[in-house]
C-alpha cells in the first residue's frame, strides 16, 4: 500500500504551524527560514537558512521542524542548509511584521539591502511615537538591537533590517 | 589550488575566529554596563557561528573525516593558524575593544572581498559572514572614538591599548606561500591589497579618537604558520578541557 504523499503546499502549511523558538508569534515560514519544499526521489527535502550563523535558535528550528514532519506522518525527509543567498529581513512578510508589532518587537524598518546600519526611523511599539533612540545595535537575541521610546520612555526590542 | 593550502587557509579563517571569539567571550557577565555585556556576547556568538562555518568546510576540504568540533577541539597549539593578535590578552574593557576594533578593519573588507572568491563556498560564509561583521566594526570604531575622545583617563587607557596592540596588527596584511597560492587561484585577494582600506579607516577613526598613530612599523608574525605566544596555550587548555578528558563526551 502507498501512502498519498502531502503536497508541497500541505507541507508549506504545516511549517507556518511552527514558532519561531525565540518569538514565538512568528513562524519559522513567516520569518523566511524555510526557502523551499520539494519532493526529490520520494525524500522530502526542506530547504532552510540561517538568520545569523551563531544563532542558538538554529538547531531548534531544525529540531521542531523535523518533528512536524514526523507529526504529520513523513518519515522520508532531509533538511537542508543552504547560505546563499544570506537571509535578510527583507523576506519577512507584512501580516509577520504586524504580529511582531503587536508584541512589543519593533518590525524591521525599510529594506535592509539599502544599507543595514543607515539610521532609520523605529516606532514604539507600544505608543507608536517615532521619537525614540537607539541604546546598543545589540539586544536579547543576535536579530535585535535595544531601543528606548523618549515619549513614552518604554524600552523595546527592534528586530534589525539586516 | 592544492587542498592542503587550502585547508591551510580556511583554518586560518576558522582560528581567527575561534581564537578572538574565545577571548571575547571571557567578557560575559564581567562587562561594565549590562548593554556592553550583551554586545560582547553577541559578537562572540557571531564569531563562534562564523567559525563552524568555515571549519565545517575546512574539514570538508580535508576529507580525512574531521568535523569543525573536532579541529577546534583536538588540534594543539602548532596546528592553529590564527594571527597572534587575537589570542592577545584581554586587559581592560578599552585594551578588548581596540583589539576588536584593529581586528574588524581587516575582517570586513577581507570577507567583502571573498564574496568574489573563485570558490563559491567560500564566497556563501563570506556573504554571510559580512552583515554580521558590519555591526562589529560600527560598534568597535564608535566606541573607539567615545573612549579615545573620552576622559582623561579612558583617553590614557586606549592609548596605551593601541601602543601595546599594534605591532600585532600587520600579520594579517603579511603574504606567504599559502596567500599567494589562494590569490593565483582567486580564491582569495592577496593580503596586502586589504592594507589601503585598513589604512585609511584606522587612521581616520585614531584622529576622530584623538589617539596618536604609533611610529613603529616591527610587526610580530608567526601564528599563520603555527608559531603562538604563550597565551594561545592557555585558551586551549581551558577551550579543549572537556573533550580531552572526556573523549567524545557529549550532552
Amino acid at each position: 500500500m502507498i501512502a498519498a504523499q502531502p503536497t508541497v503546499a500541505e507541507v508549506w502549511a504545516w511549517l507556518e504551524e511552527v514558532p519561531d523558538p525565540e518569538v514565538p508569534v512568528v513562524s519559522v515560514v513567516d520569518l523566511g527560514i524555510v526557502r523551499d519544499v520539494a519532493w526529490r526521489d520520494g525524500v522530502l527535502e526542506v530547504t532552510v537558512t540561517p538568520t545569523y550563523s551563531g544563532c542558538p535558535a538554529t538547531a531548534v528550528i531544525d529540531l521542531e521542524i523535523q518533528a512536524a514532519l514526523r507529526r504529520h506522518g513523513v518519515d522520508k525527509f532531509h533538511v537542508k542548509r543552504q547560505l546563499s543567498p544570506a537571509w535578510t529581513t527583507d523576506w519577512i512578510g507584512e501580516k509577520a511584521r504586524a504580529k511582531l508589532n503587536a508584541y512589543g518587537i519593533a518590525p524591521p524598518a525599510g529594506a535592509a539591502c539599502a544599507r543595514a546600519l543607515a539610521p532609520v526611523e523605529v516606532a514604539c511599539p507600544r505608543c507608536g511615537s517615532s521619537k525614540t533612540e537607539r541604546i546598543s545595535q545589540f539586544g536579547s537575541t543576535p536579530c535585535k538591537a535595544s531601543y528606548r521610546c523618549t515619549d513614552c520612555l518604554e524600552p523595546f526590542d527592534y528586530f534589525k533590517a539586516h | 589550488m592544492d587542498g592542503d593550502a587550502l585547508f591551510q587557509f580556511l583554518l586560518r579563517l576558522g582560528d581567527n575566529n575561534l581564537i578572538l571569539g574565545h577571548r571575547v567571550s571571557e567578557w560575559c557577565g564581567h562587562a561594565p554596563v549590562l548593554e556592553e555585556d550583551i554586545a560582547m556576547a553577541n559578537v562572540a556568538l557571531d564569531l563562534i557561528g562564523q567559525t563552524q562555518l568555515w571549519l565545517a568546510l575546512a574539514a570538508e576540504v580535508e576529507g580525512k573525516g574531521r568535523d569543525a568540533d573536532k579541529l577546534a577541539y583536538l588540534r594543539d597549539a602548532g596546528d592553529f593558524h590564527n594571527v597572534l593578535l587575537v589570542e592577545r590578552p584581554n586587559g581592560d574593557f578599552g585594551h578588548t575593544l581596540m583589539r576588536q576594533f584593529l581586528y574588524d578593519a581587516w575582517h570586513l573588507p577581507a570577507l567583502n572581498a571573498l564574496q568574489t572568491s573563485s570558490d563559491s563556498r567560500i564566497g556563501e560564509i563570506a556573504e554571510k559572514a559580512a552583515k554580521e561583521v558590519a555591526y562589529h566594526l560600527e560598534r568597535s570604531t564608535d566606541m573607539v572614538v567615545r573612549l579615545g575622545d573620552g576622559t582623561e583617563e579612558s583617553h590614557r587607557r586606549m592609548q596605551a591599548a593601541l601602543d601595546d596592540l599594534w605591532p600585532y596588527s600587520g600579520e594579517a596584511f603579511i603574504a606567504d606561500a599559502v596567500d599567494e597560492a589562494a590569490a593565483a587561484a582567486g580564491v582569495a585577494p592577496l593580503p596586502e591589497t586589504l592594507k589601503p582600506a585598513w589604512d585609511e579607516h584606522v587612521a581616520a577613526t585614531l584622529a576622530e579618537a584623538t589617539l596618536d598613530k604609533p611610529e613603529q612599523d616591527f610587526m610580530h608574525k608567526g601564528g599563520k604558520r603555527g608559531v603562538h605566544s604563550e597565551h594561545l596555550g592557555y585558551i586551549l587548555a581551558e577551550m579543549q578541557f572537556l573533550q580531552r578528558a572526556y573523549p567524545g563526551a557529549r550532552w
